[in-house]
């Protein structure tokens, strides 16, 4: 035996293969203007926010350990300021979107400080209770409307583009280039030396502390850079609506129920669980969607039992069975093919 | 005056917030369990309190005869069906569990009681007040801070003077020595549920009689109940009711300076004290 004849690869036939038919999925959703009706636009840019959405919470929850039920605190911000710097500051909307994203990064630090106080799940409470202060502040704020709202003057809409097609496609672009976006940063940290780390804190916080890692500072490193981007889907969201309200904005079903169900029943602490989820998600809406309250009542029950009974979700359970990672992170040994058979 | 009579409407607001809290300390300080369905299961209090003084024609209070033993009996089910499965090292399975059963509860008390405010109607206890020192005091309120401070003392008795309080203390310290010695770790917590929904059901009441209740409400009351925890120190039953106090007192004042101030107010309170004193004011242990 020759451990030349060993060698560690990361990416496998599988991985290959599921990257060649993401190209062309993307292809498709890109072209996806010229051959979907308005409807079905509108639908994709809703999913496409919220797996956005539900990959930035994983990051937090399912690799960081910061279960926050208080995201939505970060989804209003942006929303907000997408309204405040384009109708007070005359930005274009694209621009504010990406200040928003700054801006909200500023604010989660001092949050952040106060919040990592909390430990476990008194962390998610106190993530909620921010989330109450951000709606109360804004339903204060006269200028943007108060507790009733406003919505973006027309001028503004029309600084996207100057046709009404041309807007819908250029919203539409926008959160697939958000999904797209979140989904890789997601996995070029997770395969960066910080996500080395993370991903040892998830699987033993214990151990990773003793082995160097300083834990808090990558809670915290998490906890920015996920309230960054998730104002910034936010403001995208609110773009797409058009109307904010401190209700719609910082609802804690829309933000952060809808996204936990996303993501566990998706598979939490994997990256191509929350798409799984999402697209669950989306087809049980559309086909329960007449039930109302009943559709939430199934949900919630899904969720509790996938949690007791198959706490990996669908993918963990599809990656155990099949051995499959779509997104090539963990590093595997390949045994030379003789001792295949031993 | 008017700005003691706040300080003391205040305080008596805060018996209702210790009430909140009381059971969600319980079983924190029992087995480590966060509930984020504790302000559904008021709420489901307060629904069942209207249908039973409803349907039996009886006073709002005289349901906490029916009310009590039924929370009593859905928190002792629940823990031993679905909650004694989501406990251990990891925080995710709980948290997400009783979320779960915080969106099932809504969407149900939504689905039989529909989305318009209910109250219960308590008759002349509602509007009836004593003068006390040039202050207009409520009889609910007041009765609502004696009840607050009863349950106290009585889980105070029950924790360190019973059979029961020395089998949660012991399961508390250390589950599977407990379990070595002879006790059943599922049966205890299931009874430290039933123990705190039974004070959930009595906070429910109280809620129900004092202002109009809708069932989305939940969240906002798993605050102030979280709040008034986290305020007192964690572990420390007195100190909650403390917590809760302040809590009160910090909405009243906020009211008093503005409307739309009145709920802010507290939670800035709360966010200071988390500041300055990230243990609570009266911890029971040093962290």
């Amino acid at each position: 035996m020759n451990l030349n004849d060993y060698s560690v690869t990361r990416t496998t036939r599988e991985a290959r293969i599921a990257a060649l038919i993401g190209v062309v999925v993307m292809a498709a959703l890109i072209a996806a203007p010229w051959w979907a009706g308005r409807a079905d636009m509108r639908l994709l840019s809703e999913l496409f926010l919220y797996l956005a959405l539900a990959s930035l919470w994983n990051l937090m929850a399912g690799y960081a350990g910061l279960v926050s039920v208080g995201q939505q605190a970060f989804v209003g911000l942006g929303g907000y300021m997408l309204f405040a710097l384009t109708m007070f500051a005359g930005l274009h909307p694209i621009v504010a979107i990406g200040l928003s994203g700054v801006i909200a990064a500023a604010v989660s630090i001092p949050v952040a400080a106060l919040l990592f106080r909390l430990r476990g799940a008194y962390f998610a409470i106190g993530t909620w209770v921010m989330a109450e202060v951000f709606r109360l502040v804004f339903a204060q704020i006269s200028a943007l409307g108060g507790g009733s709202g406003s919505s973006l003057p027309v001028d503004i809409v029309k600084s996207l583009a100057a046709s009404r097609s041309g807007r819908e496609a250029l919203s539409y672009w926008l959160a697939l280039a958000a999904a797209a976006g979140v989904v890789a940063a997601v996995y070029l940290f997770l395969r960066s030396r910080k996500g080395l780390a993370l991903t040892a804190i998830r699987d033993n916080e214990l151990a990773a502390g003793s082995l160097g890692i300083d834990i808090l500072r990558a809670k915290f490193l998490v906890y920015v850079v996920t309230a960054a981007m998730t104002a910034m889907v936010g403001g995208l969201i609110f773009l797409q609506k058009l109307r904010i309200s401190p209700d719609a904005a910082f609802s804690v079903n829309d933000w952060t129920a809808f996204v936990i169900f996303i993501v566990v029943i998706g598979g939490i602490g994997t990256i191509e669980g929350p798409i799984i989820g999402t697209l669950i998600f989306f087809a049980l809406r559309e086909t329960l969607a007449d039930l109302g309250t009943t559709y939430l009542l199934v949900l919630g029950a899904v969720a509790i039992v996938v949690m007791l009974k198959a706490p990996k979700g669908v993918w963990g359970f599809i990656r155990n069975r099949f051995d499959l990672q779509l997104f090539p992170l963990g590093f595997r040994v390949r045994f030379p093919e003789k001792r295949k058979g031993d | 005056m008017d700005w003691l009579n706040a300080i003391v409407q205040g305080t008596l607001l805060g018996g209702l917030y210790a009430l909140f809290a009381a059971g969600l300390s319980l079983i924190f300080g029992v087995m480590r369990l966060v509930n984020i369905a504790h302000g559904d299961l008021i709420v489901l209090a307060a629904y069942l309190g209207l249908t039973t003084t409803v349907a039996l024609g009886v006073h709002p209070l005289l349901a906490l005869i029916v009310v009590v033993p039924a929370m009593a009996a859905i928190g002792y089910a629940l823990q031993r069906g679905i909650l004694n499965q989501t406990l251990g090292d990891d925080l995710l399975p709980p948290l997400l569990v009783t979320f779960g059963i915080s969106v099932i509860l809504q969407n149900a008390l939504l689905e039989v009681y529909t989305a318009d405010p209910q109250k219960m109607n308590a008759g002349a206890l509602e509007t009836a007040s004593f003068d006390l020192g040039g202050l207009t005091l409520g009889w609910l309120p007041v009765l609502t801070m004696l009840v607050a401070i009863a349950v106290i003392a009585g889980l105070q008795w029950v924790f360190y003077r019973t059979p029961l309080g020395r089998a949660f203390r012991a399961t508390s310290d250390n589950q599977d020595i407990a379990q070595l010695m002879g006790l059943n770790k599922a049966h205890v917590f299931g009874l430290a549920m039933a123990l705190a929904l039974a004070v959930t059901a009595i906070a429910g009441l109280f809620l129900g009689i004092r202002t109009s209740f809708d069932p989305s409400i939940g969240g906002g009351r798993l605050i102030f109940g979280f709040e008034a925890v986290i305020i007192g120190g964690l572990g420390n039953l007195w100190g909650t009711l403390a917590g809760g106090v302040i809590l009160g007192v910090a909405q009243t004042i906020g009211a008093k300076i503005d409307p739309g101030w009145q709920l802010l107010a507290g939670h800035i309170v709360f966010l200071l004290i988390l500041a300055v004193r990230p243990n609570g004011l009266f911890p029971r242990v040093a962290a």
